[in-house]
């Protein structure tokens, strides 16, 4: 009998071109993603060498970060522009495909990557950007990774890694109504710390995971980077299949029915075991916030914001006081007391149709609270097509929300689209770091029916008995 | 890349944990083409207040932390997004070894491609360091050769690294031309390899 093995074990065997005893392994790319932001500098290395891009057809590129979310043709930072217009000239160059600004399938590369068909079971899948994490959801294997590497794949198309240890996430029962897959990374997070992850591949497992949608699980994939973890991946099953199924760049007919029997055959074995297990109960978990600069800082939505003097240990009660004071919070009060000016419900982790319907479900005829500027940044012209097919794009107008152009946007604030100093943001992005959203801005990391909810009445409010 | 084999340097404390790479270079400086000229950006946000004065109370302003070489920080170094700019504006700056107790791994492997030397050591010995560091002008000698941090009062501790990056390192050698060595191995890959 074979010895059983987990998924990252299998992918690992079936892709390794190359190892030697005490080295890293020489790991061929399945797809290489590529944006505006991390590959300007690789092209350029391999100009300067002669080199050519290996496998153009195993290659895709968009443009997201710098993409204004407002008349997207006209970009007026003229760093910007160079920017994306660098990108199209090396794909032209390099004859790699492109999906830049105008093109039907242009958005957030980790929303277009899945929605085409691209992303599939078993892949080994690369791009400059750390939350390529979000990839995992359908079985492949997707870490981020910087431009020097950048460049090696596309002169290669193999990195050198070394074969990552195992981390089984396993979440037992169920998710209450009105808690999120947001909530559930959250609070992953929040209990065992930003690094818990560090060094491991994670596999999500458990009946909490098998019962998400593939949107659910691509957010808590994409969130495992913030865990320390590179890459977080979930065996694929029927709802991986019937989520690819029709897919622009899936296997049709014939071919598809032979890839399903292959992926299906990737999931973990019965019996393979991790290098280490934590083990998470759903039921316990409730709609969470984030208050401080990191996003393990986070509490329940009925919780109040922690207080300095309480931490275990100095370092701590430091780090938390630090954290107060960029956030300008008071310790011990109710987060749900917290007024916000600014909701942002985008991003590689919450942009897809099912976020937007699960944030325009909360609305119901209301409107957003006076104080409040809320804008939804569709992660894709599919998301955006999709979701004014349906009206959706209506309902956020007339609740007073603006809805903007595909692209990262306010998530790191490169394309303008800012959280002005000082002012405070309840955002569906992943990450609550100083300055992220603009300089001196606060965010509050929260799932999209939370900041729906927030832009309503002004502040944060418990989702579950917002009716 | 240049090599590096044995480095004595001026330490900068930094005594933080989870620095961020937003914090080590913020977005607003991503969008260069080039990879140079980054290092006047080093933590940006900290360094220059809203008038883009530099901050009396952020250390690394300390005229004397230009010639710094050495940076000593506090656990998970480098947490958050890929990007490479981060290493390019602390090499910029002058730094060539990062000193912490742990590194965040995409911010680790970026390091060791652009010849600046990650050394891991306890939280402990880090924090000693740090505690050196801000008591006084403090020289540090890292050997990568030996695997050994030490100084001229008798402090020394061990790291460790892959022996791949430590040999990368050790001669400046670049990934690429290691790698097409081996394009045999790729072609006969490709041949018999599935992707739907």
């Amino acid at each position: 009998m074979t010895k059983a093995k987990t998924i990252i074990e299998k992918i690992w065997d079936k892709n390794v071109v190359h190892q030697e005893e005490g080295k890293p392994g020489l790991l061929y790319i399945d797809l290489h993603l590529v944006h505006e932001v991390t590959s300007p500098q690789a092209f350029e290395g391999l100009r300067l060498k002669g080199r050519k891009v290996r496998q153009p057809n195993r290659t895709f590129a968009t443009m997201d970060h710098n993409v204004p979310t407002i008349h997207q043709n006209i970009v007026k930072d003229e760093i910007s522009k160079l920017q994306m217009d660098t990108l199209k000239k090396n794909c032209e160059e390099f004859g790699v495909p492109i999906a830049g600004v105008g093109h039907p399938h242009q958005g957030i590369v980790h929303v277009i990557g899945p929605e085409l068909g691209l992303t599939q079971p078993g892949k080994t899948i690369v791009c400059g950007d750390s939350h390529t994490s979000t990839h995992g959801a359908f079985g492949a294997l997707a870490f981020g990774i910087g431009t020097s590497e950048v460049e090696h794949v596309l002169a290669t198309q193999t990195v050198w890694q070394s074969k990552p240890k195992t981390l089984n996430v396993k979440i037992n029962g169920k998710l209450g109504v009105g808690v999120t897959a947001k909530d559930l990374i959250l609070a992953i997070i929040g209990q065992q710390g930003v690094d818990f992850g560090t060094g491991y591949v994670i596999e999500y497992t458990g009946e909490a995971v098998r019962n998400l949608s593939m949107e659910g699980r691509m957010t808590i994939c994409n969130m495992s980077i913030e865990a320390g973890a590179r890459a977080g991946l979930v065996s694929p099953d029927e709802t991986t299949i019937e989520y690819l199924r029709n897919r622009p760049y899936a296997p049709k007919g014939e071919e598809f029915e032979q890839a399903t029997k292959d992926w299906l055959n990737l999931a973990t074995d019965e019996g393979a075991t991790y290098d280490r297990t934590v083990e998470i109960n759903a039921e316990e978990i409730e709609p969470q916030v984030t208050w401080g600069t990191n996003p393990s800082m986070c509490v329940p939505i009925n919780a109040n914001i922690p207080n300095p003097d309480q931490a275990d240990n100095e370092n701590d009660k430091n780090e938390i006081q630090h954290a107060l004071d960029y956030m300008g919070l008071t310790a011990s009060v109710p987060i749900s007391s917290v007024t916000i000016e600014h909701v942002f419900i985008g991003s590689c982790t919450n942009s897809r149709l099912q976020d937007l319907e699960q944030a325009a479900s909360v609305i119901k005829g209301r409107k957003v609270h006076p104080d409040v500027t809320a804008i939804v940044v569709p992660g894709s012209q599919t998301v955006k097509l999709e979701a004014e097919k349906s009206g959706l794009d209506q309902l956020f107008k007339d609740a007073g929300f603006e809805w903007r152009e595909p692209g990262c946007s306010m998530c790191l604030a490169m394309n303008g689209d800012a959280v002005p100093p000082g002012e405070r943001c309840a955002s569906t992005s992943n990450r609550n770091f100083e300055g992220r959203q603009g300089a001196d801005s606060r965010t509050h990391l929260v799932s999209p029916e939370m900041a729906a909810a927030a832009a309503i009445e002004g502040r944060f409010v418990d989702v579950r008995t917002f009716v | 890349m240049e090599p590096i084999r044995q480095h004595t340097g001026l330490v900068y404390p930094l005594n933080r944990a989870n620095v961020d790479t937003d914090q080590i270079i913020p977005k607003q400086f991503l969008k260069r083409i080039s990879r140079q000229g980054f290092g006047k950006f080093l933590f940006y946000n900290w360094r220059y207040d809203e008038n883009e004065e530099p901050r009396k109370d952020f250390s690394l302003n300390n005229p004397k932390y230009q010639r710094a070489t050495i940076l000593v920080a506090g656990e998970n170094f480098g947490c958050g997004s890929s990007r490479e700019h981060a290493p390019w504006a602390l090499q910029d700056f002058g730094f060539r070894i990062i000193i912490a107790s742990s590194f965040a791994d995409i911010f680790y492997n970026n390091c060791t491609k652009n010849g600046i030397l990650p050394v891991k050591l306890t939280d402990q010995e880090a924090q000693q360091l740090i505690k050196n560091a801000e008591a006084s002008d403090y020289e540090l000698t890292v050997d990568l050769e030996a695997k050994k941090v030490y100084d001229r009062e008798g402090f020394s501790a061990d790291f460790d690294l892959a022996a791949y990056q430590r040999e990368m390192l050790l001669n400046g050698w670049d990934d690429i031309s290691v790698t097409l060595t081996h394009s045999d191995k790729i072609d006969q890959f490709e041949k018999t390899h599935v992707v739907y």
